[in-house]
């Protein structure tokens, strides 16, 4: 009996003995299945991991904005993923039935410049104006109210998506340079050097605002205690709409790159990818930059190994493999892989 | 119409439990005479009006989402818990009454008080009123089962928890036709049909509206009195509790666990209740029924009536199942055949849902029926001058 008595620290002692059993058990588990598979068929098992992280690198652009934004006022805005949708619709419009542009050229890569830019700008202000006249005015009451706001401005954007671009998915050309090259058998197409390219400059961008800049130090302070940040001087409403004008950029761009290197639009695309670019901000510990990127990149891997491998669950379970260990991680570390515990102030 | 008499009845009688139960009584009474047999009786031209406005089965599928938005209230509306994959109970729900009342286990056969027309088909028939609570116990223990491990996280962590399970249940099921070779739910082709519900002396038939719409309406009242019970007792005082500030209440020495969990297992019992109804509703159950919009549509009925007031969540789950299935395209067809346009009124279903939910959070939070203590709390924070920082 004496396992089960004894008191709080014991309890504590035998949760974090758990806990650390069943991480390890765990490892074991995936470093097993990805050996065999890696034994199996070794080129599979790059083209697979390859296939995973370009899509990581767009869930690492929706996730941050996702990050950003609760970071500074605890708000999981689920409209987010729906932002990213409007994003990828307004490309596919900009570029193929506005500047009639469906193959590759160097006029069309101009015209894919200017509505990154655009998109951008479009995606930013978007969200800045959800934020003034839904969110804003519910910054005070209670966190359920803002919640399900959300979830109806996130019902509002996929409406309009179903208008613009139809209720059935959508097929379009890519203006990005079609073909590939092979590498030790695993075949890299451009466009996946074309999204890290537009997304690595990207990500280094935001860092430096947000760590370096004047801009990026208010977010910090905002996103650490409002009024606080308020006495010093700080105009928290216009850092706030700041915030939210950089996770609707970013949102803007992850939508066109997603548009051209799958070449498919949809209404509903962003509740999913959505949900999927949450969990990894959850991974990496939400609030923080880095681990947000780091999350995305190993939900995009795992998924990618998960969908693509010759032993696995497959893709049909590819939605309940991403849920299950957001569940698994909210269960067991809820601050996440690079996020540090609070305590709840009161 | 009729479902107005109902609901303009029902809230007044509120404050007694004795003169809910009669206002609540006549109200069923009046609509079961009148399409038992007034309605098949009336001229042509007033019957079709009733046939497209509000037709027998409309009504039944109301009651049936009355069920669950009663049950998603207590986790919400009670306990202040947001829970957006209500869904997974509903089809979990629907799926005991696929596996305990049909020929699908066609390996066993195992019969238990079910329907005589039952008796010589395979597979496992219950009772369908035994159903009810193994499927209601089922999802209890699924609510467990999610709750215990995510409830100390907090609130909008534990929303998506839940919205991550209300997409894993339903994948499951679709998916659900090769489990390690073991065809557990059949997949995208769904269990059917599933068996009669017998009554003394009848088996009712898919069409026998009338005397579902009675089942219905008793589990509704069932619904509504566990609800107002609870809430009176010391469970109910809990919730709210909970509900208004989590820290003083576990100061207080409220349980946390034990009572969020409880509101968890109530809600998902209604859930899986309604479930079962639902599935006899339509004679079967299909995996592609169920997907995140059901979750929403739910939520929006317990936030437009009012967190919290049973008959507030009752009117809004009634206007907007009826929106839902009936009205809109029926509102549609009315102004397209007037106007001659050809404007697809369903779609604005999203614009409709979404754009209630937000005009509700940012003008009336409280709901079309408030309940006069969550008033209070929602408007706490209207006080610009207050210095209480906003993360609650």
């Amino acid at each position: 009996m004496s396992l089960f008595s004894g008191g709080y620290q014991a309890r504590q002692d035998r949760r974090r003995y758990l806990e650390r059993t069943l991480s390890t058990v765990a490892a074991f588990g995936i470093l097993f299945w990805l050996g065999i598979n890696f034994l199996k068929s070794p080129s599979q098992f790059f083209q697979s991991s390859l296939i995973g992280l370009s899509n990581g690198v767009l869930y690492a652009l929706i996730a941050l904005g996702y990050t950003l934004v609760y970071g500074i006022i605890e708000l999981i805005n689920f409209a987010h993923g729906d932002l990213f949708m409007l994003s990828a619709v307004f490309s596919a419009n900009f570029i193929s039935i506005w500047f009639h542009k469906d193959s590759s050229g160097p006029a069309a890569w101009g015209v894919f410049l200017m509505c990154l830019l655009s998109v951008m700008i479009v995606a930013a202000s978007m969200n800045v104006g959800i934020e003034r006249f839904a969110y804003r005015r519910l910054r005070r009451a209670p966190k359920l109210a803002p919640l399900i706001t959300a979830v109806g401005v996130s019902f509002v954007l996929q409406f309009i998506g179903l208008r613009w671009n139809g209720s059935g998915p959508k097929t379009w050309n890519s203006v990005l340079p079609a073909g590939k090259f092979t590498l030790a058998g695993v075949s890299i197409p451009f466009t996946t050097i074309f999204s890290f390219l537009i997304t690595a400059p990207l990500l280094v961008l935001m860092t430096w605002i947000v760590t370096r800049t004047r801009q990026g130090k208010a977010m910090r302070a905002t996103a650490q205690d409002q009024d606080a940040a308020r006495l010093m001087g700080i105009n928290v409403d216009r850092t706030i709409s700041f915030t939210f004008a950089l996770g609707g950029a970013l949102a803007g761009a992850a939508g066109l790159l997603f548009q051209q290197t799958r070449g498919l639009t949809s209404y509903n695309l962003g509740y999913q990818l959505g949900l999927i670019a949450f969990t990894s901000a959850v991974m990496g510990g939400i609030g923080n930059l880095q681990g947000a990127v780091l999350g995305a990149l190993l939900i995009g891997l795992i998924q990618g190994l998960n969908d693509g491998l010759p032993i696995g669950l497959g893709q049909q379970w590819s939605q309940t493999v991403v849920f299950s260990i957001l569940i698994l991680l909210m269960a067991f570390r809820p601050t996440g892989l690079l996020g540090k515990a609070v305590t709840e102030k009161v | 119409m009729k479902m107005r008499t109902k609901n303009s009845n029902a809230p007044k009688k509120g404050s007694s439990h004795k003169k809910w139960a009669i206002g609540f009584s006549i109200a069923a009474v009046v609509i079961w005479v009148f399409y038992t047999y007034i309605m098949y009786n009336l001229p042509d031209g007033p019957q079709t009006i009733f046939q497209n406005w509000l037709p027998p089965t409309t009504v039944n599928e109301s009651l049936v989402w009355v069920i669950c938005a009663l049950g998603l209230n207590i986790v919400v509306g009670y306990a202040g818990l947001l829970d957006l994959g209500f869904v997974a109970f509903w089809a979990i729900g629907g799926y005991s009454a696929g596996w305990f009342m049909s020929a699908f286990f066609r390996q066993v056969n195992f019969h238990f008080l079910s329907p005589s027309d039952a008796a010589k088909q395979p597979g496992i028939h219950l009772t369908f009123w035994g159903v009810l609570i193994v499927g209601g116990i089922i999802c209890a223990m699924f609510g467990i089962i999610i709750g215990a491990p995510t409830l100390r996280l907090k609130s909008d962590y534990l929303a998506l928890v839940t919205l991550g399970f209300g997409e894993i249940i339903p994948q499951f099921f679709t998916n659900g036709e090769n489990i390690g070779g073991f065809n557990l739910s059949n997949g995208t082709k769904g269990i059917s049909p599933i068996d009669n519900v017998a009554v003394p002396g009848k088996i009712l038939g898919p069409f026998d509206f009338s005397w579902k719409f009675s089942i219905f309406v008793f589990l509704t009242a069932v619904m509504v009195f566990v609800s107002l019970r609870l809430r009176k007792g010391r469970l109910g005082r809990a919730w709210l509790a909970i509900r208004e500030d989590e820290l003083a209440a576990s100061m207080m020495g409220v349980p946390l666990m034990t009572t969020k969990l409880a509101a968890y297992a109530v809600g998902a019992f209604s859930g899986g209740v309604g479930g079962v109804a639902f599935a006899t509703h339509v004679n079967g159950v299909f995996a592609d029924r169920f997907n995140f919009s059901i979750s929403i549509i739910l939520l929006a009925m317990v936030v437009l009536g009012g967190m919290g007031n049973v008959w507030g969540v009752m009117v809004g789950a009634l206007l907007l199942a009826w929106i839902n299935s009936t009205g809109l395209p029926a509102f549609g067809d009315l102004v397209n055949n007037t106007f001659h346009t050809a404007i697809n009124f369903p779609s604005y279903n999203f614009l409709l849902f979404g754009g209630a939910l937000i005009f509700m959070m940012l003008f009336k939070r409280e709901g079309l029926i408030p309940e006069s203590r969550l008033k209070a709390i929602l408007h706490e924070g209207d006080d610009t001058t207050s210095n209480v920082g906003g993360a609650h």
